[in-house]
Formats: structure tokens, sequence, C-alpha cells
């Protein structure tokens, strides 16, 4: 496939509509302008004449521009009027200071137009009549939706309507939607019943950190570019938080903010800094860093899964030597002995179970703990992401470094942290989850045959679970019985005659009623009945958080597709209908239920959730109050750090830094450390790792968003990835008669999936790397079921056997296998 | 705007270590009288000599300019055919080397084969039309097409696929 050649771009007059954007996908956020403008205007050249203020009559010259092809589009809005529009970097939005990344940078291109990348986008519901997909209207759609769920909900409980939702800002997310949906599952149908887009339960990715009192959005981006030293754990921040790196963290290693460290701490000693990374795999990040500074820079290459044997040795060597803060753990914390005599590990022990050498260790320890000439204790930040989220039992590995961080004091200060790097942008506000903790484990639920009805709201997971084979010949069967149950019924049926049959399919039969309400048909809607059309930012208004707690409004600049809708007014609309039909037969109690959702505008959910904290679970907070579209919107792409302190002289302030008086997010104030003795792998993962030869690590790559929901239409994005990637060690690859191109089979006692090989002379012998979450090629389907106390899956411990399935020509002569580290 | 550092930048901006080429071509942009093939772009692109299809190495990055004395680009033999590769064997590309993400110049890796970005560090194939193999441009190295005249061995840029950095449209 090739693409249309581009050499030239129209420029937004000045007069073009400006509004505010944040960028729809990763944590970072980065601010960006949209430009909106008559198809049949152009701007100048001359800097006086485009609204860039930019003079094209010469070259422009190096980091001077940010502006690309994907950056542009033409759409066209309800009336008919086609517009070029133009989504650029915003120069000065702190987080990104004009840098894009290649996934932000092609937003432009993906905002919806009929014969465009997007053109796959949904426009109508549609319903599976047994045979076809028939396009119906809102009423029409929302009938079948709301008489199901109504027949189950009277007739068999809540449990039975069971949901896989998103639950996040960005990305279609944001505190509208994640509203909108949770007062629909939480307050008005009141079930349980739900897991969230990439793991099979209701839960938290950060419990232990949050149990232990300490928030897993606990500094600014600011804090890499000053502190000491930065320990990198289990993340990949080049390709997944791509600007929080090139324009933080990577300034500090390169020397360029050694003025601001001076100015801020004037009495520290002020070395060029070092950044630690802990991960099995050698990342392109860690690549680009050796490249800086390769003597500042330490790999402690950990064997799969020991990141807590690895703290415990830490903490054990630290509090050794003396190194930790005895009045800071006296003053605002408890639990410390408990936690030290339950995690003790020597460094001998330490080093044995993680592989990495005693002297390495005590280097480490040296670079992130040791106080500096001084006599302050190093600020050392610490990021991680996946590898421990996805990792070993995430509540244990989360307690063993939060204890290390906690005994260090590496909290409240400026220049540390501990925090996640994030995927997508945050943006929850939503009533209390009604079910326990754990709470069920609705993959297994439904595979268990259980479950009625299941609602896929923007997400795709069956792209993003474990035990995934079972789970989605499970889907495939249960939703064909309702399939069958259709075509049975013949022709000739009115909504009561067809909620009958998908009612009486999915409790007489076994069969499962499946909507999924997206941006596009997704796998998991083409398995399904239903299809409920989504807006994006851009086409909506929609404000998230970024991984510094920054809220931004995304500003509505155009039309959703067809009859497309924001989730937060899908969600009232299925809510009034529902309530419409139990006033209808006089039920007022149940009518009741379901009131609360007169909303015409997102704005509207907005203002009746995160403006309204008091007993919801909002990272608005308590001060969600102070916070309006107007101020918001005066606030532009800089937004305001949550939680708001006050809006004085016209402006949102916000925090910084959490914790800088150290007082905790738990009853006491205190923080609590946890014991969290390094116990091995768990015993499902443990069989597949003796048995088979490969570990199959995964993760994301730098081209990709999510479940590709826009890159599997987007050619730069396919062409670069025709199938998921699998990265493996050439020498392992050969010895298989496996060459770049390949097509692999990867299987296990879990089930069996394909790849594109994709031979990596970096990568250890025994090791492999596959992308996740892609449209062909499903590394879930060899993830073991495991999960940690929370239900919490361990998504990066598996084993697999690896064979050569078929050569594939076509793949070696188009796609690029050059490796993707820099050195 | 971005804040790469002036020591890093200094470092990536050592661009291709490319051999100046040789000859009467140059980086003279003499727009010849032949007609534009039809290429299916908007511009009117000069048509460029570059140099001649007998004097260039394989693996050595040739710089020239192209279309205008602002715009450096480099010309590659590979020595083996590629996709997009003209001359006899099919294997001469030729890249605008001002990275088509914030436009820094670009470093040819004669041992990889691929173009590398010291700023915000883009990989781009030069055996693969240009391709990116990471990084954060949102389009491929912009391609310089060319043509192989076979009497005289001459190799012509003729015009860009791709959007040079710094620009609203390839020719000024």
């Amino acid at each position: 496939m090739t693409q249309k050649i581009k050499d030239r771009i129209a420029l937004p007059p000045v007069n073009a509509q400006k509004t505010n954007m944040t960028c729809h996908f990763c944590i970072v956020g980065c601010g960006y302008h949209t430009y909106k403008w008559p198809v049949d205007k152009e701007g100048g050249r001359e800097a006086s004449q485009n609204a860039l203020g930019i003079d094209f009559t010469q070259s422009v010259g190096p980091q001077q521009l940010s502006m690309t092809p994907a950056m542009t589009n033409t759409i066209k809005d309800k009336d008919g009027q086609a517009y070029n529009i133009m989504i650029v970097p915003d120069k000065q939005c702190v987080v990104n200071s004009g840098l894009f990344s290649t996934r932000g940078g092609a937003m432009g291109s993906l905002m919806y137009n009929d014969t465009g990348a997007s053109k796959e986008r949904l426009k109508y519901p549609h319903f599976f009549t047994g045979d076809d997909w028939m396009d119906l209207d809102w009423k029409q759609s929302l009938a079948i939706y709301a008489g199901v769920t109504k027949r189950i909900l009277d007739n068999d409980g809540a449990d039975q309507i069971m949901f896989n939702a998103f639950d996040h800002g960005g990305s279609g997310g944001g505190f509208e939607n994640t509203w909108g949906t949770g007062k629909y599952m939480f307050s008005a149908l009141k079930t349980k019943m739900v897991r969230i887009h990439n793991r099979p339960a209701y839960n938290s990715e950060c419990h232990a950190t949050r149990d232990m009192g300490i928030g897993e959005l606990n500094n600014s981006y600011e804090d890499s570019e000053v502190a000491d030293t930065i320990m990198f754990i289990g993340m990949n921040c080049y390709e997944t938080q791509t600007n929080y790196f090139l324009n933080h963290a990577l300034l500090n290693l390169q020397g360029a903010t050694m003025e601001k460290r001076k100015k801020w701490f004037p009495k520290e000693t002020i070395e060029d800094s070092r950044f630690i990374f802990v991960d099995p795999r050698r990342t392109t990040t860690q690549a680009i860093c050796e490249q800086t500074a390769k003597d500042r820079v330490l790999h402690l290459q950990i064997e799969p899964g020991t990141d807590t044997a690895l703290f415990n040795g830490l903490l054990s060597y630290v509090v050794a030597q003396g190194w930790h803060n005895k009045k800071f753990i006296a003053q605002h914390t408890s639990g410390f002995d408990a936690a030290l005599k339950a995690n003790k590990m020597s460094l001998a022990d330490c080093s044995k179970i993680t592989g990495v050498s005693e002297a390495d260790l005590k280097k480490a320890a040296e670079w992130a703990y040791k106080p500096k000439a001084s006599g302050h204790a190093p600020r050392t930040a610490h990021m991680y992401e996946k590898g421990i989220i996805w990792g070993n039992d995430n509540y244990k590995i989360q307690s063993a470094l939060v204890d290390l961080v906690l005994a260090t004091q590496n909290v409240g200060r400026r220049g540390t942290g501990v925090c996640r790097l994030g995927g997508h942008q945050e943006g929850y506000a939503r009533p209390p989850y009604p079910g326990p903790r754990p709470a069920p484990y609705i993959d297994r639920e439904i595979i268990n045959g259980n479950g009625q009805m299941l609602t896929v709201w923007g997400c795709n997971s069956v792209l993003t679970t474990v035990n995934d084979q079972r789970y989605q010949a499970t889907i495939i069967k249960r939703s064909n019985i309702v399939r069958e149950a259709l075509i049975q019924a013949g022709g000739g049926l009115n909504t009561e005659k067809i909620v009958d049959i998908i009612y009486d399919a999915v409790t007489k039969k076994g069969g499962l009623f499946i909507t999924s309400i997206d941006l596009y048909p997704t796998k998991f809607g083409k398995l399904g009945h239903l299809m409920l059309p989504a807006t994006l930012p851009g086409e909506m208004n929609l404000t998230s958080m970024n991984g510094e707690r920054r809220l931004r409004l995304s500003e509505k600049f155009m039309d959703a597709p067809g009859i497309a809708k924001p989730d937060c007014l899908i969600a009232a609309d299925i809510a009034n209908t529902l309530k419409a039909l139990y006033s209808s037969e006089g039920n007022t109690d149940m009518a009741k239920r379901f009131s609360g959702f007169d909303w015409n505008t997102e704005e509207d959910a907005f203002n009746d959730g995160f403006r309204k904290p008091e007993g919801i679970d909002s990272q608005g907070g308590a001060t969600g109050t102070l916070v309006t579209y107007e101020r918001l919107r005066a606030m532009g792409n800089n937004g305001v750090q949550l939680p708001v302190k006050e809006f004085r002289d016209g402006q949102l302030i916000g925090t910084e830094m959490n914790y800088m008086d150290f007082k905790f997010g738990t009853k006491d104030g205190k923080a609590h450390f946890l014991p969290a003795p390094w116990t091995g792998l768990p015993e499902p993962v443990e069989k597949q790792r003796r048995k088979y030869k490969f570990w199959i690590n995964n993760g994301r790559t730098n081209h990709i968003w999510q479940t590709a929901f826009h890159d599997k239409y987007y050619a730069f994005r396919t062409e670069r990835y025709p199938m998921a990637p699998i990265e493996m060690n050439p020498d392992d690859a050969r010895a298989l008669g496996i060459e770049s191109g390949d097509i692999v089979e990867l299987y296990n006692d879990y089930g069996s999936t394909y790849a594109m090989a994709y031979l990596e002379p970096n990568m250890k012998s025994g090791h492999t790397f596959m992308m996740f979450g892609y449209f062909k090629g499903t590394v879930g389907e060899v993830v073991t079921d495991w999960t940690d106390q929370n239900v919490v899956p361990y998504y990066k411990g598996t084993w697999a056997d690896i064979r050569k399935a078929s050569a594939m020509a076509g793949y070696k002569e188009s796609v690029s296998f050059k490796s993707r580290q820099i050195v | 705007m971005s804040k790469i550092s002036r020591r890093n930048f200094l470092k990536s901006s050592g661009a291709a270590a490319a051999i100046p080429l040789m000859g009467a071509a140059g980086n003279v942009l003499a727009k010849e009288k032949d007609p534009l093939p039809n290429t299916g772009m908007n511009l009117d692109y000069p048509q460029t000599t570059i140099t001649n299809s007998s004097q260039l190495p394989v693996n050595k990055a040739v710089s020239f300019n192209y279309p205008d004395n602002k715009s450096p680009c480099v010309l590659l033999r590979m020595g083996h055919p590629v996709s997009g590769g003209v001359g006899p064997d099919s294997d001469i590309v030729a890249y605008s080397i001002l990275c088509n993400h914030m436009g820094c110049p670009l470093k040819y890796d004669s041992t990889s084969r691929t173009f590398k970005c010291g700023c915000h560090f883009s990989i781009f194939d030069s055996e693969k039309t240009g391709k990116m193999v990471t990084g954060q441009a949102t389009e491929n190295l912009p391609r310089i097409l060319l043509s192989y005249d076979k009497v005289s061995g001459d190799i012509r840029a003729i015009g860009v696929d791709g959007l040079i950095f710094g620009r609203q449209a390839n020719v000024l």
C-alpha cells in the first residue's frame, strides 16, 4: 500500500478558529491547538498571512516548527460545509513545549473524514439480525438495549448484567464519560459485575501504594528535571510517555537542567544526574540514555518477576548502611520494623535471585540512597509502569518498592516521588464501586457461563485480557447462541418480540447478549449483537488529567460522524429510556433509580459529577467544585494540577507535588509500611517457566496506541506492523529456523497465538518481547489466568514455546526489521 | 521551543558523514528542459542531475541539495536492489536528511544503513523507502524521487515524496 504523496499543506488563515486540545492518547497529554477554517480559504506564506505566525517564504530552522502533513485533514460538519483542520503542538504548553510524538502528531489525520483513515467510524447504531448488521436510530436501538436490560434486572437481578468498561481519561474517556457510565452502572443499575478495559475485574492497578497512603501520581514532570537520580522500573518512557522523557527527564541526564537544580537546592551538592533502569529487557529508552551518558546509566537486568527481591535486598542494605531517614520514619510512618523484618534479604541472596551482581546492587544503592557530599539525602524519583503493574504480584512488588521509598523519604520532596508513569490519561469520577475487594473475576464468570448481558464500553477486551483464547472461544460460543435464536425466530419481529427472543436465549440456552459502545466496529463489537456509536475529544468537550494530575479541557471543534454521541449522553439516554419504561408501568421506585440523568450536554455531566464530589470517588477531590468549563478554558493547555487549592484572580491554583506536608492518605495521616516478603513465582507461572523455553515479555511499541483502534486503519502504522511483532534473540531464532518477517506460533498450556518475528540483537537469549493488545496476534492467549490478591493480572509472566508457522515474503519485502535501538 | 540541550544538539548535528559531491552538477540546481514525468505531485519541481551512476560507491552517503540549496539530501547506492531504487541495479535512492519530525540533521549509519536523529532519536530505514523504524516523526522520511538515464548513466532528482521539514510546500 502506498500513501498519497503529500508535498504541500494548506495553512490556517489568520482568522481560523483556534481551540485547545489535549492529546487524546498517552498519559502525558501534550497540549495542542486546533485550527479550523473553510476549505476554500487558505493562509498565506508570510508570517502575517497565517495563523501560525510563521514565515514560510523561506525554510524554517531546526526545532522552530512543529507541523507535519499528518496534523492536517479536511472534515465536513453537519451543515455540509467542508473545513481544513490542523492540530499542532502548543509551544507554550509546559508539558511538551511544542514537541509531539508520532501518535499525538497524527491526531489531525485521525479525526473523522468519510474518505480518510477514520472512515470506518461507527456513524449509526448497528444491530445484528442474526445474519447481517442493520443501521438503527437511537430510539430503536435503545428500546432493544433497555428492553433486555429491564427484563434481566426485573427477573434475574443486576448481577446478570455485566460490563467491560473504560475507567480513564483521554482516548474518548474523561471525567464526563467516566461519570456518566459510572452513575448508570453503580447508582442506577447497581451492578458490581464490572471489569475495567485492561484487566478482568474492577480494581486499582495501585492498591498497595494507596493502602500505604501514597497516591500513585504524586509529583510533577518537573521533578524529573531536578532529581539527583531517577530509578526507572519496568517502564519504557521514550516509547510510551514520549514527551515526559524528551521534554523533562532526558534534559536532566543531558545536564540541561543543572542551573535549575542548583537554584532550587542551593545548599546541596549537585552532580550530574544518574539513571537506573530496572528491567529484564534493554529498552529503547535505556539505549538513548546510554548514548547520552553511558557512565551515568546503570542497568539492573533482573530475572523476570524478581522485582520484589531486588527492592527487599536494597532496603536491607540501605538500612544496614544507615542511609534511611530515621526521623521521618519515626514521625510520619508506621510499620517500619515489621516490614524490614519481613522483607529482610542479604545482598548475596538478592544477587542470586535477581541475577544482578552484588557490585551493581551496591552501586544502585549508592547512586540512589547514599547521602551526598553535602550530607543531604539524594533526591531520587522512582518511576514505574507495567513492569510492576503487570508484574509478579502487583500488590507485593508495589509494597516492596514503596517500603524502600518511604525508608529513604523519597516522597514529598521536590525531585523525588514514587509514581506510575501511566498508560492513558486519567479522568475518574464515579459513585463508589458497589462490590467487594477483591472484586469478582468477571472474565472467569463469563467463561463459567454466568452473566446474561455484557456491555463492552469503550474497550476491546478480547485483545486485552488473560487466558484470552478460552475467553474469546466462550464469547463466540455464547454470542452465537443469541444469533442463532434470532435467525430461528424468522422475520416480522417487533421490538418486544426481539427482546423476548434475546431474553430466552440468555436465560434458557446459555447465550450472552453483547453490546459494544465504541468509536469503531471493534473485534468485540463484531462478535456481539448491538453497536452504539460514541465520540472523541474534539467532537465533544472533554476533561482529562495527565500523569502529573494536570486537568485540561479539550474543546469541541467539529461534529461527530453520523449520529454518534458522547458516552456520558449515551449513558443518560439508556437511563432515561429505562426510567420511562418503569414510569409507564407505574413503578416509581425503579423510575427514581434511573433518574438524575437529565443532561443535555457533556458539561451537564461534568457539573453533575466532578463538581459534586461529596460521596463519590473523584480524582478532582473535594475542591472539584471550584472547577468550571469556563475557568478551565481560560487556563488553556497548561490547565491546573489537581487537587485545586483555590480560585484566585481569575486563575485556578493547583498542586505541584503531593505530601509535602507529610500528611499521607490514610486515616491517621501516616504512611504505612507493608510487609512484602519474596516468595518466588506463582505456581501456574512457574509451571510454564519450567515447561517452555521462552519468556514472553510483552508491552507497547512507539507506533501503536492501545488496541490500535485508530491505527488498524492507518497505513503508516499497519505498514510498520502488519501484525504484532515479537522481538527475539537472533541466535535463538535461527536455531528454530526463524528469520525476521516469518510468522511464528507461540504456545503453552493456556493456548496459542501468532506473531511476526523481529530479530533484535539486544534481546537476551531466552527472552522475547511481543507487542501487547494488537488486532492481529494477541499475546493474552498465552498468558495465565493467575492474578494477585486484588485480581490484578500478571501479563508479563508467561513462558511459551515458539515455532515457525509460515514464511512471509510480503513482510520481508515491505517491513523494516532494523533494530529499534539507537545504539 | 524544545529544550534539547546545546550539548546534545551539537552531538547530533555532525550530520551525515557524507562525501561532498564531485563533478559539475554539485549543488548547482540546473533546471533541465526535459518534460516533467508524471509523479502525481502537486508542485513544479526542478529536474536536477545529481551525479552519474558509475561514480557512486556502495553504501556511502553522497550529499546534494534538492529542490533548492536550503534542503540537504543524500544519495545512496545500496549495492542490491531496493524498493524505489533506480539505476542499472535498481539500488540508488535519495532522501532529505532534515528529520521530518523537528528538522534536526540526520546522521547516516552505514553499519545499520539507517538514518538516525540525535535530537529525538527517530530512525529511518534507507533500504525500505525511508520507513520510520522507530521515533516521533509522523511520516516516513521524505524521499527524493530519481530518474536514471540509461544512455548517459545520469541520476536526476525529479521530485520529492513527502514534505521536507520546515516548509509549507517543498518548492519555496
